[in-house]
């Protein structure tokens, strides 16, 4: 078994994003039920935690800006980590991601066995 | 009252008492010299009562006798004395003579100081349980035997085992104090509910052992009290315990028939559950709501408050399906991940639930051939046949497979 970063990114600087506060409001129950069905798997292995959407960004010569990295569009909206044997099936739990119809982006990273 | 009635229940209950004082006074190592002591004083009170009666206060005669033979103990132990009582008169330096104080104040803190020594870490759950039963709640080695559903001679090298890793580690019996109780409540907490466990789901065939476990059950439940009561323990997961053992214990008399087998929770006769119990558990339900973490007993109880509301509706099942959720995301167990599926369809369908079920990856828990069984009910018969027979077939427990025989009869009529 292999340890795999699930990041949700989306939207949170633009005026009229999507997912918008109402579908992010809607997607909370699917969302739970989501993550309890990973879980009910045995497959999470740090939970999600519910973020600030404030944030600050510390750069070079250690000035802080307020608000979240957002060089791109999607912000960081959500992370935990689960447990998959390959990247073919934490991409699969990935695809259950509810917010991913509203214009969320899952990325998928799996963390290097310490050797 | 009738001498075989009140006999066994007095002497539990002054074991438990003169046991965890003469411990409490004596130190973790002589255990054994605080057994001995009550055991000669329940073997003098035996002889004296056959032939004159029971005495107007039988505690209060017990005290007097078990006072009177710890002193004698010490004056002919003159190395125990000179060892032991140093030490205690070191403590409680006013008295010259010192005091075996059997008030209900120093019963109940000596309880609550041997509830931390017994559920320490170092001792493994199932001698932590036989402990409690023993030490805590005055059960002797054959009682806690039937019980466990095992042999005398099991249950006293287990206890033995047990008392010398205690006496090993030299772990004090003593109020613990504040980081003590934020280290260990949990460990106390999941030990107590392991007793309670013991005596709700053994699945005893026998039928008289249901006052036992009933026994088991009200001692886990008194224990946890003197946590409620003792203000540094009464913390909001101690209540949430506890409303979470009443509303088990609402069920009791409700989950099985005369014949001592269960009866699901589906057929049950609500009239029969007991309300005051449900009241009871609400009520520290709510006292339990305080403060910023939500332990698992929490969730649990509102699982187990959901479950007194027997009509089932979507908001009961929607309810569940989040604390189940919850649940799992704080710890994971298999049965957590089936009852969080059943759940699952229930508020939602058996369709949608059936996906889920068939991720669980539990192929060897004949509880998950069961969930599929009841999944694939009135879907797919023949899904539905040969998964209740995997679960059979899987299943070593007599009462479960009275249950999935009963599951088959229904699915073929």
């Amino acid at each position: 078994m292999n340890e795999f970063l699930i990041a949700i990114h989306r939207d949170l600087t633009s005026e009229n994003a999507s997912p918008s506060p109402e579908q992010m409001q809607a997607a909370i129950k699917p969302f739970q039920d989501w993550i309890g069905g990973i879980a009910a798997q045995n497959k999470l292995v740090a939970p999600p935690k519910r973020w600030d959407l404030g944030g600050r960004v510390v750069r070079q010569n250690n000035t802080v800006t307020n608000g979240p990295y957002a060089e791109i569009k999607e912000s960081l909206g959500g992370l935990f980590l689960i447990r998959a044997e390959s990247y073919e099936e934490a991409v699969e739990i990935a695809k259950g991601c509810p917010v991913l119809q509203y214009g969320a982006v899952v990325e998928v990273r799996m963390a290097i066995p310490a050797s | 009252m009738e001498e075989e009635v009140i006999l066994p229940h007095l002497f539990r209950t002054e074991y438990r008492n003169i046991v965890s004082v003469l411990c409490y006074l004596f130190g973790i190592e002589h255990i054994e010299i605080a057994e001995d002591i009550v055991s000669d004083t329940f073997l003098s009170a035996t002889e004296l009562w056959a032939t004159k009666g029971i005495p107007e206060n039988p505690a209060g005669w017990l005290y007097t006798v078990a006072k009177n033979k710890t002193k004698n103990y010490l004056k002919r132990n003159t190395v125990f004395e000179q060892k032991l009582s140093a030490e205690i008169r070191y403590s409680t330096p006013r008295t010259e003579e010192f005091e075996i104080d059997l008030s209900h104040k120093n019963i109940a803190d000596s309880q609550l100081a041997m509830i931390f020594t017994v559920c320490d870490p170092s001792i493994s759950d199932e001698s932590q349980i036989a402990l409690a039963l023993n030490l805590l709640c005055g059960f002797g080695i054959q009682e806690i035997a039937d019980a466990f559903l095992t042999g005398k001679e099991v249950i006293y090298k287990r206890l033995n085992r047990a008392k010398e890793k205690l006496r090993e580690s030299r772990i004090k019996i003593e109020q613990p104090s504040i980081s003590e109780i934020n280290e260990r409540l949990e460990t106390v907490l999941t030990t107590l509910y392991l007793l309670f466990s013991e005596g709700y789901y053994s699945t005893s065939p026998l039928a008289q052992n249901a006052t036992l476990r009933k026994d088991v059950c009200e001692e886990a439940m008194r224990l946890n009290y003197l946590l409620i009561e003792s203000p540094a323990t009464n913390q909001p997961a101690v209540n949430a315990l506890y409303a979470l053992m009443s509303f088990h214990a609402s069920r009791f008399d409700a989950r099985t028939n005369e014949n001592g087998e269960n009866i699901l929770y589906e057929d049950q006769d609500e009239t029969r559950w007991n309300r005051k119990l449900i009241d009871q558990g609400t009520h520290f339900l709510i006292q339990a709501s305080t403060g910023n973490k939500v332990s698992k007993f929490h969730l649990e109880a509102g699982i187990a408050f959901w479950h007194t509301q027997k009509e089932s509706t979507s908001e009961k099942w929607e309810n569940i399906l989040e604390l189940y959720n919850n649940l799992l995301m704080l710890e994971y167990s298999p049965i957590a991940a089936l009852n969080r599926t059943f759940a699952l369809a229930k508020a939602r369908s058996k369709q949608e639930a059936i996906i889920e079920a068939e991720k669980l990856n539990l192929t060897g828990n004949h509880f998950y051939y069961s969930l599929l069984g009841h999944l694939y009910t009135g879907i797919d018969h023949d899904k539905a046949l040969r998964h209740f027979q995997t679960a059979l077939e899987l299943t070593t427990s007599k009462a479960d497979r009275s249950t999935i025989l009963k599951n088959i009869e229904r699915l073929n009529s």
